[in-house]
């Protein structure tokens, strides 16, 4: 089993919190991991993001290799383009439709789910209205790991153990929220794909 | 033994923890920084009341970390590629005293300059002070390495360099702990004038510093950290460091490589192992993050043979960040097709933050150099405020080293120029400010240093700058004219105030201070969500 994933986002959306939930995931079934973040200048409103690897085999490059991915999970829509070249013949693009705009040239949203629709393997959600619509409005992060959680070879159960193990200082209600949430997502990724999925 | 998920950075921190370390001293720069934040965070740390404070630059931190070493105890100072330029001439020299308690010296290099402005390389450093470096490929060896380096460190008298590159400084995976060890006890250095660099003393330490090259050599041939991979294929050898081996393997997904390796993670290099594969192979990979410096040393200036590929004959790009691709090229595999990124993928530079203070500074700044002329040059530093060199502001003109803000206004006002304007930011100031600014007292330049107090170190997170409280005292203790320290308030509102407060000062022939401050938005978010 290997899982190469990218995250994607801006500086300040808080792509490690579900590098961190799937990272916890992987180590529940005893699997290798490394996970490569960005700190530093980036993180004040940049592009960032994050390698994360997993295997039941030892891992060497803490980088995947372009053309290696099989995910790219994207927290705001122009960002996971970013990284497209990174991304398998097969793999999965799964990103948030909802735009971070913080620079004056911003492409139109069309051109975007016009670029984004091209990719064969793709879902886009618009996390934040999920996250609202369910009341959990700060958990949209949580709604893309949902919806990105069919294509990572792990048990559902292992991502929601992860959930309570990173969420778990601040409280039952912020773990519950969570866990709505990824459960939000997890069934709108469901609805849209009809291929058969794990579990 | 514990399994712990750690950075790089956190690695080197638990290996020192568990090493028994007594004291940690750094100053902030990315990517070195966590290494002093788990450290702070640590409960052992905490426990056994480990020093764990922010140091007001390098070199006093090094400094204090050879004091902690002089006592007997163990300590490490960290710090980014460039900090060990602040801090270079306590470690040349320090490589001479020789040390009494374990003393490491971690350095974090950033090639590819993701968050710094330059790219080079410490392992330079470590052989120009003449000790050993080791440089982990992975986190386990990153911890095991700061853990046995202590060992290392004490048994040869000498400070031990542990190199990171910003990958694996920032890339986590899972490390088993050691058992934790005592701290040591105070004890004196038997030689009473092993510290006494006076020239007569200093050159029979420098003595024994180049006698102790040739066992370090011979310790490295026998090191678990550089290890010989046999291979089949001989018509190339590789040579790789650090975490160049691991975009090296990353091209053998199943582990299995038909070239002979020599992986290297000690130095000064293995001299027999260097022979055996120089001998077995027909040619030589080198693959070094960082400088080609192994393969400037292996190559030789005449270059006769040819034999020795990497970044100098362009195998492999001179500079920058290495990855698997890159290796996949230089070893002629190719990288396959991939998917384009359309073109409307805009770059998305780090900005201000909305609600920063320094956006206030640069509005009023601009509008006051205009009032001097269209053409006008702004001398600045390194910080979150460097950002004003990027549109829409385009305050600022220069960005070089910490502190040079203040010094080069003051050349260019010794030149003629007027107004010459330095702007600078507090925990800048107290790095490396200060003393340039009592060169511009003692000759009355006429300068205008703006300091742009955020009251904390923004860039590299928010930790807490030492200059906090102390900016106008500090300034009117070295002889700025107290009615030339102002202090005003940048925010919006203020504008015409502020504008009026630095079109004075600047006018004042002599030196003078300006000081907008307010505090960070980032850390005040973060006060008021724990409150
Ligand atoms: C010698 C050296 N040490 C550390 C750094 C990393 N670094 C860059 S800017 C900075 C701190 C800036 O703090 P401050 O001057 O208060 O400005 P702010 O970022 O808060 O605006 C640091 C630590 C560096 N570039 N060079």
């Amino acid at each position: 089993m290997k899982s190469d994933i990218i995250l994607a986002g801006v500086g300040g959306q808080g792509i490690l919190s579900i590098a961190a939930t799937i990272g916890m995931a992987a180590l529940e079934n005893d699997l290798q991991l490394k996970q490569s973040e960005v700190h530093g200048m980036s993180q004040r409103g940049g592009a960032v993001q994050s390698h994360l690897r997993i295997s039941d085999k030892s891992i060497s490059s803490d980088l995947i290799p372009v053309g290696k991915a099989d995910l790219i999970i994207s927290v705001e829509p122009m960002e996971g383009l970013r990284y497209l070249s990174y991304l398998t013949d097969d793999g999965w693009l799964v990103t948030n439709s909802k735009p971070f705009k913080n620079i004056p040239d911003y492409p139109e949203i069309e051109k975007l789910t016009g670029s984004i629709d091209k990719i064969e393997n793709h879902i886009i959600l618009d996390a934040d209205k999920i996250a609202h619509k369910i009341k959990s409005p700060r958990s949209s992060n949580m709604v893309m790991l949902g919806a990105a959680s069919p294509f990572v070879d792990l048990p559902y159960k292992s991502f929601e153990v992860g959930i309570e193990k990173i969420f778990g200082r601040k409280g039952e209600q912020i773990v519950k929220l969570n866990l709505d949430a990824l459960k939000a997502g997890r069934e709108f990724a469901e609805q849209s794909v009809k291929t058969e999925l794990n579990n | 033994m514990e399994k712990l998920l750690l950075l790089g950075d956190e690695a080197v921190s638990q290996g020192a923890i568990d090493a028994g370390m007594s004291g940690m001293y750094a100053y902030p720069g990315t990517p070195s920084t966590e290494i002093m934040e788990y450290v702070q965070r640590s409960k052992t740390a905490r426990d056994r009341n480990i020093h764990r404070q922010w140091s007001a630059n390098e070199k006093t931190a090094m400094e204090a970390s050879l004091g902690m070493s002089y006592a007997g105890k163990r300590s490490m100072v960290a710090m980014k590629h460039v900090g060990l330029n602040v801090a270079a001439d306590v470690f040349m020299n320090a490589a001479v005293t020789g040390v009494n308690g374990g003393l490491l010296v971690a350095v974090a290099d950033d090639p590819s300059m993701h968050s710094s402005q330059n790219e080079q390389d410490s392992r330079y450093y470590g052989r120009f002070a003449l000790v050993p470096i080791l440089e982990p490929s992975n986190q386990q060896e990153a911890y095991d390495m700061s853990y046995e380096g202590m060992d290392f460190s004490e048994k040869y008298n000498l400070p031990v360099m542990i190199r990171l590159t910003t990958r694996l400084s920032h890339s986590r995976s899972g490390v088993k702990t050691k058992e934790i060890k005592d701290e040591k006890e105070i004890s004196y250095p038997a030689d009473p004038i092993q510290f006494v660099l006076l020239p007569s003393n200093a050159r029979k330490k420098y003595k024994i510093l180049l006698d102790k090259l040739t066992e370090l050599r011979k310790i490295s041939d026998d090191s678990k950290y550089n290890t010989y991979f046999d291979g089949e294929d001989k018509s190339l050898g590789i040579i790789a460091c650090g975490i160049g081996f691991n975009y090296f393997m990353e091209n053998f997904p199943d582990g299995i490589c038909p070239y002979p390796v020599l992986k290297i993670g000690q130095y000064p290099l293995p001299t027999k192992m260097v022979q055996e594969i120089d001998g077995e192979c027909e040619k030589l990979l080198v693959i070094e993050e960082g400088y080609p410096m192994v393969e400037e040393l292996l190559r030789g200036f005449l270059n006769k043979e040819k034999r020795i590929l990497g970044r100098l004959d362009g195998t492999i790009p001179r500079a920058g960040e290495l990855n698997p691709n890159i290796i996949a090229a230089a070893l002629g595999k190719g990288n396959g097709k991939t998917l384009q990124v359309p073109d409307i993928v805009a770059n998305r530079p780090p900005q201000f933050c909305s609600g920063c203070s320094h956006k206030d500074v640069y509005e009023a700044l601009n509008e006051t150099m205009k009032l001097f002329g269209s053409d006008q040059r702004v001398f600045s530093d390194i910080g979150c405020y460097t950002l004003g060199a990027l549109s829409p502001y385009k305050s600022i003109h220069t960005c070089v080293d910490m502190g040079a803000s203040i010094t080069m206004a003051k050349g260019a006002a010794d030149a003629g120029v007027r107004p010459a304007v330095a702007v600078i930011g507090d925990s800048t100031f107290t790095h490396s400010g200060i003393t340039g600014l009592l060169d511009a007292v003692n000759e009355n330049s006429q300068i205008t240093v703006i300091i742009s107090d955020n009251s904390t170190v923004g860039m590299t997170g928010g930790q807490p700058s030492s200059a906090l409280g102390k900016l106008e005292n500090i300034c009117v203790g070295i002889g700025v004219d107290p009615d030339h320290v102002r202090v005003v308030t940048p925010l919006r509102k203020y504008h015409e105030e502020i504008v009026d407060v630095l079109n004075e000062e600047i006018q004042y022939e002599g030196v003078s201070v300006v000081i907008p401050s307010r505090e960070c938005i980032q850390t005040l978010t973060r006060k008021k969500k724990k409150t």
